[in-house]
């Protein structure tokens, strides 16, 4: 046995460090970092599923069931991926909506319907306070189990001076709820202390559990083979091996899709997985953490039953503790009290989360809503209303702590912890119809709901609830067995006479079908209203209009900026409601100096009424405040179609604009090489007109000196004709050129190729600058090898280019010029050399440009038009050949003739 | 005309100092040929000159700088600068007034009017 005020102080140190985990997220928070933003701590959160039921119940259950127990844990697992998709889709909604609890997320689907989320809250508490009560139990009875002299039960429970365990226990829950869990009066803000603590939890109680599990298998027996080869002798352990024949399969079946619903609806699963999500991609990695988190605490669960069942052989030990029995049988209290701490841990956890988000709903859906009915207009209801929230979900705690500690004391001593849970379970899975279906089925109504749920939970009261009471002094024992007034077909055990399923089982195919059938029925023949059209549409088309919520005007009417100011400011004090006013104009380029409020401006007010005190007052209150108009819901479509084309729009405007910018700035490149073009004409013509001038100049000059002296003597006269003759020559040969340097850069000359002998014409070339040659005293050394290739050229156009590369050389050269012919595979090569100054390296690619010697004065002697080279150039391009420049290692100029025998493919 | 005017007469093209020559001579100036701007700078260096006519596109030195050159130099200060130029642009002329040309003539010009001007400039 182990002293109770140790016990109580050990217990007293965990809540303590529970408190200062809470305290120190909220603290690290402020600082601007958050604990909560994390996939592992969401995950762990996720766990708060494991209640004392896992920790203790399920190795009670294995006694009477076997691996019944498992099928609350696969369900969940088996569901890992619908439940992924579900979920992601609420969190969805539930952000844009700032939805804050399981009942609003119904009423806000269904019209932001009031009745429908008292209902839903009402529901919850009935079928959340057993669950709780279930805790409160499971904490009261390891406590005395710890403290007794004696582990067999017998001793009559709760003498020892703390024996009101769970009233202690329950007031320590509300004193953690109140502090954290009402801490700010917007119920969708993030419970940061909180969920650090349940998170703690959710490691403590696995931890306790495998230090446990391992002390079996490994201390006690000889490991998991030793543990089932033993009971496998044991007849009465042996069946536990197998399914029960009767309804086996269906139940284990009808099990894992309850718990399955429930890992989502349980009030605290809907908190812990939406509410309290900081960021959805948290769920990828909870989708395998959460199952693995299942699995861990379950891999003792068998072994442990089985131990124990060996252990202590029907000596009358409550099978639900034998986690703590075994280690206080030998006698390692450490252990004991690490077990202890994790069934404390695993039911804490589940009271502090459900107990806030009872209170939410209590305060949302039952307090305020009844005082707003009440007086809408009350001003001095407006002025206290934040104080008014606050304290009723302070009431609201300490009500369904109340109420969880009565029921414990009147009824669940007779119970096990299993089949409360399941009892539980299937309250909640009666809002799946409505949950489900308003998030995937436009035509889902709040008739439909309604009824549905109502007739779920009639038949849940009936086949669960009232049955489990029998015996007490509310109900007999023949109402179960004969059923009421002895009418066989109303047995809540097996209505219309189906038998063969477990009470739960039983219980939720007859709900479920009532329920699903009601609220297929009666969506289906009866009519939507405006509000529920409209919410209906974005529930389903959350995906595609989440991102336009806030930016579209989904609100119609006339509003006044102090209104909305003051009704936000009523809530949230006028300093955040300023703050917060002016956040969302700037996101959203509203202009706050209008007296009359933008429809933006008017929805957000309503959705952070929304997450302060749920969607269906938020809506009574701004509708009180301003004068509203009914959005139609093709409207509403319009609108948010519109946004989404403005959306569209926008980003095919952002698209266009790249591209826009893109094709200016290559506009810009082609426009400045336009220019330069541009000045390269302005250039050419100027050096043209430049070029013509000259020889005109001198004609004009000599014309008019011939034309005024008439006594001029024969020679001279001769002499100045020659020289008026000269420079007409000149001036033709330039025309002529421009001309044809046109026709190459236009693209307009033509080659005319043919078959040509090579050696012939470059001799002809030549012969035709030979009057030159012998004036200058120039010899030609020329060095010509065998041509084995047909060549194929235009043969006056490659004789324009020899003369000119000739012509070229004569005047540059000192006394000679060498001409050298070689070939290749595949071209025909020319030298021309030179031997006078040679090229000065930096003029190398210039020469080849027209007019080259008309910009470079400098060099300007001897004279040509400047058109030569270009020239040259472009009818070598023309035969795909080349005209270069290269290296002489001596002094003077090579150029380079280089050109295929076939430019233009001919057949040969 | 007992003590003739001297004229410098520069260009690189061998037509157009010929025909510069004669008709100067003819009109009884002492006349000086540079076919280039370093040997137009020489003759201004060694006469004393009264009227310079120049080219403005001369291979080494160009009209403007041996323009600038003459009327930076005080001892040159009666020789008066004339422009006889193929560019014909605004900015051209502009810019030979600026180098502080006295006249500037474009070609193909007219023999008496540029004889004309260089009669003027030499009085």
């Amino acid at each position: 046995m182990i002293n109770s005020w140790l016990l109580i102080c050990i217990s007293l140190g965990y809540w303590l460090l529970l408190f200062a985990i809470a305290w120190g997220a909220e603290r690290y928070k402020l600082k601007g970092r958050s604990l909560s933003n994390s996939p592992y701590v969401y995950s762990l959160s996720l766990a708060v599923y494991c209640t004392a039921w896992t920790f203790y119940g399920s190795i009670g259950k294995v006694k009477d069931g076997g691996i019944d127990f498992l099928a609350v844990y696969i369900g969940p697992t088996l569901m890992a991926v619908p439940t992924w998709f579900i979920l992601k889709k609420i969190i969805r909604i539930c952000k844009a909506q700032q939805i804050s609890t399981i009942a609003d997320f119904i009423s806000s689907r269904y019209g932001k319907n009031l009745s429908l989320a008292a209902l839903v809250t009402v529901f919850l508490f009935f079928g959340i306070i057993p669950y709780i009560s279930l805790q409160l139990k499971a904490i009261s009875e390891s406590f005395n189990l710890l403290t007794q002299s004696s582990h067999f039960i017998g001793v009559p429970k709760g003498l020892s001076i703390f024996g009101n365990t769970a009233l202690i226990m329950a007031i320590g829950m509300a004193v953690f709820a109140v502090l954290f869990g009402t801490r700010r009066i917007e119920a969708n803000e993030k419970h940061e202390g909180m969920i650090a603590a349940v998170a703690f939890e959710s490691l403590i109680k696995l931890i306790a559990f495998l230090a446990a599990g391992i002390f079996v298998c490994f201390g006690v027996f000889n490991g998991f083979g030793d543990i089932f080869s033993k009971a496998s002798q044991v007849p009465s352990l042996q069946k536990l091996f197998t399914l029960p024949e009767e309804g086996g399969y269906a139940n284990w079946f009808w099990t894992c899709a309850l718990s399955g619903m429930a890992v989502i609806f349980l009030p605290r699963q809907f908190q812990v997985a939406v509410i309290e999500n900081t960021n959805e991609k948290h769920l990828d990695k909870a989708i395998w953490l959460f199952p693995l988190y299942l699995l861990l605490i379950n891999v003792f669960v068998l072994p442990i039953a089985f131990g124990g069942q060996l252990l202590f052989n029907n000596m009358g030990v409550d099978s639900d503790y034998l986690i703590l029995d075994i280690p206080l049988l030998f006698n390692q209290k450490a252990l004991a009290l690490l077990v202890f701490i994790g069934g404390y841990a695993a039911a804490t956890g589940m009271i502090i989360v459900e107990t806030i988000a009872l209170s939410t709903m209590f305060s949302n859906h039952l307090v305020i809503p009844m005082l707003l009915a009440m007086d809408p207009g009350n001003a001095k209801l407006h002025d206290n209303l934040s104080r008014v929230i606050i304290h009723s979900r302070r009431a609201g705690i300490i009500i369904t702590l109340t109420a969880a500690y009565l029921y414990y004391k009147a009824i669940s001593g007779h119970y096990s912890l299993v089949s409360i849970g399941l009892i539980s379970f299937v309250s909640v899975a009666q809002l799946m119809p409505a949950i489900i279906g308003g998030i995937f089925w436009k035509k889902g109504n709040k008739l439909g709901a309604l009824v549905g749920i109502i007739l779920g939970f009639l038949i849940w009261l009936y086949t669960l609830v009232l049955p489990s009471l029998a015996g007490t002094a509310f109900i007999t024992n023949s109402f179960v067995a004969e059923g009421p007034y002895q009418i066989w077909w109303l047995k809540p055990y097996a209505l219309l006479g189906l038998h063969g399923f477990s009470p739960i089982v039983h219980s939720l195919f007859w709900s479920m079908l009532l329920n699903l059938s009601a609220y297929i029925g009666f969506s289906v023949f009866s009519v939507q209203t405006v509000t529920e059209q409209n919410q209906a549409e974005i529930f389903v088309e959350v995906n595609r209009y989440a991102p336009l919520l806030e930016s579209t005007s989904s609100w119609k009417g006339t509003a006044y900026m102090p209104d909305i100011t003051s009704l936000l400011a009523n809530f949230l004090g006028s300093v955040r409601t300023n703050q917060a006013i002016h956040a969302f104009a700037q996101r959203n380029n509203i202009n706050l100096n209008e007296n009359k409020a933008d429809p933006k401006l008017v929805a957000y007010a309503e959705r952070v009424l929304s997450g302060i005190i749920g969607s269906a007052s938020a809506r009574i209150m701004v509708s009180a405040t301003v004068k509203e108009e009914e959005l139609k819901i093709d409207e509403l479509l319009n609108i948010l179609k519109e946004s989404q084309q403005l959306m569209r729009l926008n980003k095919e405007l952002t698209r266009k604009t790249d591209e826009l910018e893109k094709a200016r700035f290559e506009l810009e490149i082609v426009n400045s090489r336009l220019k330069e073009q541009d000045e390269l004409k302005d250039d050419f013509l100027t050096t043209v007109t430049h070029e013509l001038r000259t020889p005109i100049t001198s004609i004009r000059a000599f014309s008019e000196i011939l034309f005024d002296n008439e006594d001029l003597e024969v020679e001279e006269r001769r002499q100045y004709l020659g020289i008026i003759i000269k420079e007409t020559e000149r001036i033709s040969r330039l025309i002529s050129q421009v001309l044809d340097l046109e026709k190459y850069d236009s693209g307009k000359q033509k080659l005319i190729t043919q078959k040509v002998d090579l050696k012939s014409l470059v001799e002809q070339s030549a012969i035709s600058i030979d009057q030159l040659l012998r004036e200058k005293n120039i010899v030609i050394i020329k060095d010509f090898k065998p041509c084995v290739h047909d060549v194929f050229i235009d043969e006056d156009k490659i004789q324009q280019v020899l003369i000119n590369l000739l012509s070229n050389a004569i005047k540059f050269t000192k006394d000679e010029i060498v001409l050298k012919l070689r070939f290749t595979d595949t071209h025909w090569l020319l030298y021309v050399e030179d031997n006078g100054a040679g090229i000065p390296e930096e003029l190398r690619d210039l020469i080849f440009e027209k007019f080259y010697q008309a910009k470079n004065q400098t060099i300007r002697k001897p004279k040509g038009s400047g058109l030569g080279l270009a020239i040259s150039k472009r009818i070598m391009e023309l035969h795909q050949g080349n005209l270069v420049l290269i290296d002489k290692p001596k002094s003077g100029a090579v150029f380079l003739l280089e050109v295929p025998y076939n430019p233009l493919n001919l057949p040969s | 005309m007992s003590n003739p005017k001297s004229v410098l007469i520069a260009d690189d093209e061998p037509n157009i100092l010929l025909s510069l020559e004669f008709l100067m001579r003819k009109k009884g100036y002492e006349v000086f040929i540079a076919r280039n701007g370093s040997e137009a700078i020489e003759i201004i260096k060694k006469e004393k000159l009264d009227v310079a006519v120049l080219d403005i596109m001369m291979p080494d030195v160009d009209g403007y700088q041996i323009c600038k050159y003459i009327k930076e130099t005080e001892s040159y200060a009666q020789c008066k600068v004339l422009f006889l130029s193929a560019k014909s642009k605004e900015a051209d002329i502009e810019k030979g007034f600026a180098m502080g040309a006295d006249a500037y003539l474009t070609k193909p010009f007219s023999t008496k009017e540029l004889m004309q001007r260089v009669l003027e400039l030499s009085q």
